[in-house]
């Protein structure tokens, strides 16, 4: 009798703990995503093995699509908890940096000719370029927020504005087009390897910022400036440091979003590359269940939410949803996870359970 | 307000005694004028061609009515604290829907009004009850609702395309000149200047919400919320209400606003008013508002929408006319106006907490 009862309530504990860990709430999107598209139509699941026009092995399938397009998002959203966590803000300029990293690769690479036969460059080389350029706009961004004390998402807004004009700018508006195959690897496939080459960067991007926040004190630092700047200034950490640095990252993260951006294409196009990205990003952090006003972050809940929004883009792409009307349904997700997931509603669901369990007793 | 300003510019930098005097809003305000005053006229004594004439003024307004309207509902939301980042998409699906009412269902522009202002309430009244009454935070529903309009606005028609009814094209051909203010032509006749029905709305509507937000006790209520909520909320004030209201006038100006940028543009369009919630925050921030709340003025704003359109045609017309400087400038412009408020804030806190 007294062990039945123990069972129940450790299950029950078991449950709660689980409810409670931050990764339930984009885990279970992705689970209720999987059974809609399940129920739907399983074909959803299929992956196939085929041969591009190359002919090499590829593999092809709606949860390889998911996994392939996710990769950016993934990789963003890793600079974008970091900075959430440390300003309480978010930055809306990554679309824009984006464009500007891709830029700077493509120019490094033509070397001022649109129509290069051969790279002008070795690829690492016009990658490191394109690294330290968005690092620069990062520390911009944070030392605007930092030291100007200016609020990070008006702060970003500045390069949010002027990003993609610099991007024309730096190629002198000019849509270069680069032919070497090797630079299509980054964002399509390697010969031989029928796995898409960003889901390995966006693991790779994920193992090293896993032995970043474990070996080092990032993770404790972050927090600590974000739960409360002052107080973490008494016990000796320079606050405007830290938020920096979590931009810098973030600039290191967009240049690497940028170099697979633009291999996907092999070019690039001002206006409309990693259009509305910044939105996902954010939304990747939120649905990881980060408070957006800063403090404490789980890494992995926000990757796992970056997957769960490009699961819903191409679920809705597979519906025959238009591009351009996407967001609308991207938006009704949106309040009703923000409106579950919002104090008020939570405590006042936790009142009419504990209603429903008094009555229970009582009875 | 001008000669004040003009007072204190001529007075230099020895005028340290009366600017501490000001309060936050005055002082932006003041610092905000006194910009778009030195842009222009140094415009007409340097540049002297096209700023010389009076219509070049009004064009900039006939051109901005539309964002003078968003910014004066976004400055609204971001004196009490919030944010509203929908209002582009507002303004957007409000050009589609009236459009597609007008030459497809053939109806009168009257009721096209009523549409554009109840779907500007609509948003104005959901988000804001999200936000006051949720406590959910005003970016990330706005951005949802920036989302959501942006995406109905391709769902009730794809296609771009321009309204032909005859009652709305009249309207929008209607042309009120500016006693006393013209120029001679190259034939030598004599040209009125005109602003269109769009400027006298937006007029209208600065006038109607600075005598709200200087003598009302509404107005007052949302500076005393953005400034400090707790305080606010021991004064009796209700917060929560007073953030939805702030919501709801700021839908309801999305609304206006989306009407007069259609008839402005006489058609509609998914990509219309593309960053037009970027460049209403930038005006709102140049105008002095500030984005932690209690800050704030739509005269600012007035001139804020205008000092940044004004130095978008002074680049223009200096010789960087590729469509990148546009976008450049807006960005060094907001800068500068970011830094300098940050610097001069920290500067007054400094001496404050000396005193």
């Amino acid at each position: 009798m007294a062990n039945s009862e123990n069972a129940k309530t450790s299950s029950a504990s078991f449950l709660k703990n689980l409810v409670r860990n931050q990764c339930f709430i984009p885990v279970a999107a992705l689970l209720l995503l999987a059974v809609f598209n399940l129920i739907a139509d399983p074909s959803f699941f299929r992956i196939t093995l085929g041969y591009n026009s190359a002919g090499n092995p590829v593999l092809s399938g709606f949860i390889i699509d998911i996994i392939n397009n996710g990769s950016e998002l993934a990789i963003l959203a890793i600079g974008m908890t970091l900075v959430t966590a440390a300003s309480g803000g978010q930055d809306i300029s990554v679309g824009a940096a984006i464009a500007i990293a891709g830029s700077v690769v493509l120019r490094v690479l033509c070397g001022g000719n649109a129509r290069p036969e051969t790279l002008q460059a070795p690829i690492i080389v016009a990658f490191l370029v394109a690294c330290v350029v968005a690092m620069l706009f990062g520390a911009f961004n944070g030392v605007l927020v930092a030291y100007f004390k200016i609020q990070p998402m008006i702060a970003t807004l500045i390069l949010y504005t002027a990003g993609r004009s610099i991007a024309a700018w730096i190629n002198n508006n000019e849509l270069p087009v680069i032919s070497d195959p090797k630079f299509a690897y980054f964002g399509g496939f390697i010969p031989g390897i029928p796995i898409p080459t960003p889901c390995f960067i966006a693991i790779a991007c994920m193992i090293v910022i896993g032995i970043v926040l474990k070996v080092t004190n990032l993770r404790l630092y972050t927090q600590a400036v974000g739960i409360n700047q002052s107080s973490s200034k008494l016990n000796g950490l320079n606050p405007e440091m830290i938020k920096v640095l979590a931009f810098v990252i973030l600039g290191l993260c967009v240049a690497v979003a940028g170099l697979i951006k633009v291999s996907r294409v092999s070019s690039i196009n001002y206006s409309v590359i990693a259009k509305d990205i910044e939105m996902d990003a954010i939304l990747a952090v939120a649905l990881g269940g980060n408070a957006l006003s800063g403090g404490k972050f789980n890494m992995a809940a926000s990757i796992i939410g970056a997957f769960v929004i490009q699961c819903l883009t191409t679920t809705l792409y597979k519906f025959g949803v238009s591009s351009t009307a996407l967001p609308a349904y991207k938006a009704v997700v949106v309040i009703l996870l923000v409106v579950v997931s919002a104090p008020t509603v939570r405590e006042y669901l936790n009142k009419i359970s504990q209603k429903m369990k008094l009555s229970k007793e009582v009875a | 307000m001008a000669k004040t300003d003009k007072n204190n510019a001529s007075a230099g930098k020895g005028l340290g005694a009366k600017l501490a005097g000001m309060t936050d809003t005055n002082l932006l305000l003041t610092i905000t004028i006194a910009v778009f005053f030195l842009l222009y006229i140094g415009a007409m004594v340097f540049l002297r061609s096209g700023f010389l004439k009076p219509q070049t003024f009004f064009n900039i307004l006939n051109a901005n009515a539309a964002l003078i309207i968003l910014a004066c509902g976004m400055s609204l939301v971001m004196i009490t604290g919030g944010i509203d980042i929908s209002v582009g998409g507002v303004t957007a699906l409000v050009s589609m829907c009236c459009a597609v009412y007008l030459d497809y269902k053939g109806g009168n522009v009257f009721m096209a009004v009523v549409i554009a202002i109840l779907i500007g309430l609509a948003f104005g009244a959901f988000q804001g009850a999200l936000v006051a009454y949720l406590d959910i935070q005003p970016f990330i529903v706005t951005l949802a609702g920036m989302f959501f309009a942006r995406g109905m606005t391709t769902i009730v028609n794809t296609s771009p395309f321009n309204v032909e009814n005859e009652a709305f094209v009249a309207l929008k051909m209607t042309r009120v000149n500016v006693p006393g203010l013209g120029s001679v032509n190259k034939l030598g006749k004599y040209v009125p200047a005109y602003v269109e029905i769009g400027v006298l709305v937006a007029l209208l509507v600065v006038i109607v919400m600075f005598v709200l937000l200087r003598w009302m006790k509404l107005g007052r209520n949302f500076y005393a919320v953005g400034g400090n909520k707790q305080s606010a909320l021991m004064l009796g004030i209700n917060v929560k209400r007073t953030k939805f209201l702030s919501h709801l006038i700021c839908g309801l100006l999305a609304g206006i606003g989306g009407f007069v940028y259609f008839l402005h543009v006489g058609s509609g369009s998914p990509s219309h008013a593309s960053g037009a919630e970027m460049d209403a925050i930038a005006s709102s921030i140049i105008g002095g508002t500030m984005l932690t709340g209690g800050v704030g003025n739509v005269l600012g704003t007035f001139f804020g929408v205008l000092s940044l359109n004004t130095i978008q045609n002074i680049v223009s017309s200096v010789g960087f006319d590729e469509a990148w400087w546009t976008g450049i400038t807006k960005a060094v412009m907001l800068c500068l106006f970011l830094v300098v408020q940050s610097v001069v804030m920290s500067v007054r806190k400094k001496r404050n907490a000396a005193n």
